[in-house]
């Protein structure tokens, strides 16, 4: 017997009798005020949270904020503006990005945290090897908790994705919190309608 | 990377002792996480109902374990991940060896993973040549201070500012004397970076691995998982069996479970699930038994794999905060590393379930709702009968059961006890009654229960 066959014997011979799943359907509550409560936690945990009516917007808060950096974003919407092109496969490639926009799937009003995958990364790497980072959500995709987010996702077939809930931190030295720990040294959020 | 050590926990606890104001700042530190625990778990209405969904959805897991493992094995093949199987430690470190050799890869990042503790797996590569760099500023300092993580969550919650600035002056170039958490926070990332940016392997752990689709979940507030797995050629995540869980849903139940309990925090900032590797990438799974399936076997103490590692019992334990996690000398300390521990090598860890005063706390807070004090108590028995348990703690045991199963030797003991207290208290207080140490024992009534109650009552 190979490792694995002894180790399915072990557990089969040592598992006790099945137990059914209990129902979690009773998490599942869905809650007014999604919004603020959103605002409210990203916020509390280190983000910034800008509404904007359209990406025109967004585009203007850019070229304000960020007038030199070396910026990248998969996102149509902002190709006008002043995207810098990678035709890279190589993660490594994004080490000089300074800002990083993408979209996200929407967010959890509970805990701040917003579903990202793959597709609207250009790179996995990017949302964490950037400097800072943006997202962009739009207000009504906004769940009330994790059990939704799950029903929201159901059965997609991404191969990476993510939930970010902030700036890259760390409370390892005498716990006093540090933004800026190997990931993105910041999180804005831009909530269109 | 488990101390290797031949003293006991009382021992090693008097060690850390030593220094009271030490000891009061780790108890305070730690209470305090404790508090923000608190807080956050007030803010959510169906706590309870979440806590007892999460034990119910393990105690499936476990039950269906069997084919819960082979689910998931299809489901990651079929996704291009590939999938090894380790019997033990040894096993475990073999596998990772191999993989890296196979690719001529002699230098690799880490991200937090208790599992790769527990295998000593930094040391066996070492051995063979082969540089691990953790890549969690917590496991990071510690590996600089060459000591293993004293807590599962916060692997450095014992060490002061000032220490991890000595170690930074000396390791990373930082100014001498420098302790403020900014700047050495900034001089780690820096550093960690290059590695990052250099590194074709990466190792992470896993926090929650679905059956039902292959896919596997690493929880981070610093990023490091992801820097390190999508920078690199291959990622390989180590896995115990236990981390199981059977749908993608399940994971809203123990995300939302996972850092309320662990630092008060309402989610991790990255819970980073890792289905399919990237093009011309690999990803590879260890799955560890290591004493798992035999612990399965144990109706008292199976419980214990249902532990999501977040930490609480740590936190709230008033033994942990006041004797550290060092004490333990094994990779999961407190209350939970005290039952796994056992499981592994009963002679050697004998000593851990007594580290407790079974007063229930770790109970009240787990997220998982295992019986964690009640399971120390049941290893004290289990310890006891097989003669693995402290010498100390045994001769008193020994005497305690004779006396209380004669109530002649009862009644004389008492008597002799009260008269003792009386007449001659540094024959009980003193050093080789491990109960004096930090108690005073009480002033002995003049009578005893008994004789009161013949003369009240006749
Ligand atoms: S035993 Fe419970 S409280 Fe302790 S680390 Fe495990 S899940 Fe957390």
């Amino acid at each position: 017997m190979n490792s694995r066959e002894k180790i399915l014997a072990a557990v089969a011979a040592n598992q006790p009798d099945l137990v059914p799943l209990p129902d979690i359907s009773p998490l599942n509550f869905s809650q007014d005020g999604l919004l603020e409560k959103l605002t409210s936690i990203l916020t509390t945990t280190g983000s910034n949270v800008i509404p904007a009516a359209n990406y025109q917007e967004i585009a203007e808060y850019i070229n304000a904020n960020y007038p030199e950096a070396k910026i990248v974003s998969p996102l149509a919407e902002l190709e006008s503006g002043r995207l810098t092109r990678y035709d890279t496969t190589n993660g490594i490639d994004f080490q000089d990005v300074e800002l990083a926009i993408i979209k996200g799937h929407f967010a959890v009003a509970e805990n701040g945290a917003i579903w990202v995958t793959e597709d609207h990364m250009l790179h996995r790497a990017l949302p964490f090897i950037t400097q800072h980072l943006i997202i962009v959500i739009e207000g009504k995709s906004i769940v009330p908790n994790m059990h939704e987010a799950y029903q929201t996702i159901g059965n997609s077939t991404y191969g990476f994705g993510t939930f970010i809930s902030g700036p890259s931190k760390t409370a390892d030295i005498e716990q006093s919190l540090v933004i800026g720990a190997h990931g993105a040294r910041s999180l804005t959020v831009f909530l269109l309608p | 990377m488990s101390a290797v050590t031949n003293k006991d926990h009382a021992e090693l606890a008097e060690d850390f002792n030593r220094d009271e104001n030490r000891v009061d700042w780790h108890d305070e530190t730690l209470w305090w996480i404790r508090q923000k625990r608190d807080r956050i778990v007030h803010q959510i209405p169906d706590w309870e109902l979440l806590r007892e969904t999460a034990s119910q959805i393990k105690h499936n897991v476990l039950s269906n374990m069997h084919s819960y493992l082979q689910q998931f094995e299809a489901n990651a093949l079929a996704n291009g991940v590939h999938v090894h199987w380790a019997l033990n430690a040894q096993e475990h470190n073999q596998i990772i060896r191999q993989l890296l050799k196979d690719k001529q890869i002699t230098h690799m990042v880490k991200s937090k993973s208790m599992l790769t503790e527990e295998c000593g797996l930094n040391e066996y590569l070492a051995e063979h040549g082969i540089e691990v760099i953790d890549s969690d500023l917590g496991e990071r300092i510690v590996q600089l201070a060459k000591e293993p993580p004293s807590h599962i969550v916060l692997p450095c919650i014992h060490k002061k500012k000032e220490e991890i600035g000595d170690l930074f002056h000396m390791y990373l170039g930082t100014p001498s004397n420098v302790a403020d958490p900014q700047i050495l926070t900034e001089a780690a990332r820096q550093h960690l970076r290059e590695i990052f940016l250099t590194r074709r392997a990466a190792l992470t752990g896993v926090n929650f691995a679905v059956a039902e689709t292959g896919e596997f979940v690493v929880c981070t507030n610093e990023g490091n998982a992801d820097m390190g797995a999508h920078l690199a050629d291959i990622h390989i995540a180590s896995m115990g069996i236990e981390k199981l869980i059977p749908e993608r849903k399940h994971l809203g139940v123990f995300l939302r479970l996972l850092t309320r309990s662990a630092t008060g925090q309402p989610i991790t900032t990255y819970s980073s699930h890792f289905r399919k590797p990237r093009d011309g990438k690999e990803i590879h799974i260890v799955l560890v038994d290591n004493g798992r399936s035999e612990q399965l076997g144990r109706p008292d103490f199976r419980n214990s794999l249902k532990c999501i590692r977040c930490g609480a019992c740590m936190n709230t334990c008033p033994v942990y905060r006041r004797s550290g996690g060092h004490s333990y000398h094994t990779a999961v300390a407190g209350p939970i590393g005290s039952i796994l521990a056992p499981n592994l090598d009963m002679e050697k860890y004998a000593d851990l379930p007594f580290a407790s005063t079974l007063c229930g706390s770790c109970s009240n807070v787990c997220p998982v709702k295992i019986d964690i004090h009640d399971q120390l108590y049941k290893w004290r028995q289990v310890l006891v009968k097989k003669g693995y348990a402290p010498t100390a703690k045994k001769i008193g045991m020994q005497l305690m059961a004779a006396t209380l199963s004669s109530p002649a030797l009862y009644h004389t003991a008492g008597k002799a006890g009260r008269a003792a207290l009386r007449y001659i208290p540094f024959a009980i207080n003193n050093k080789l009654n491990p109960w004096y140490k930090h108690r005073d024992m009480p002033q002995a009534p003049k009578q005893s229960f008994r004789d009161w109650y013949l003369k009240n009552n006749s």
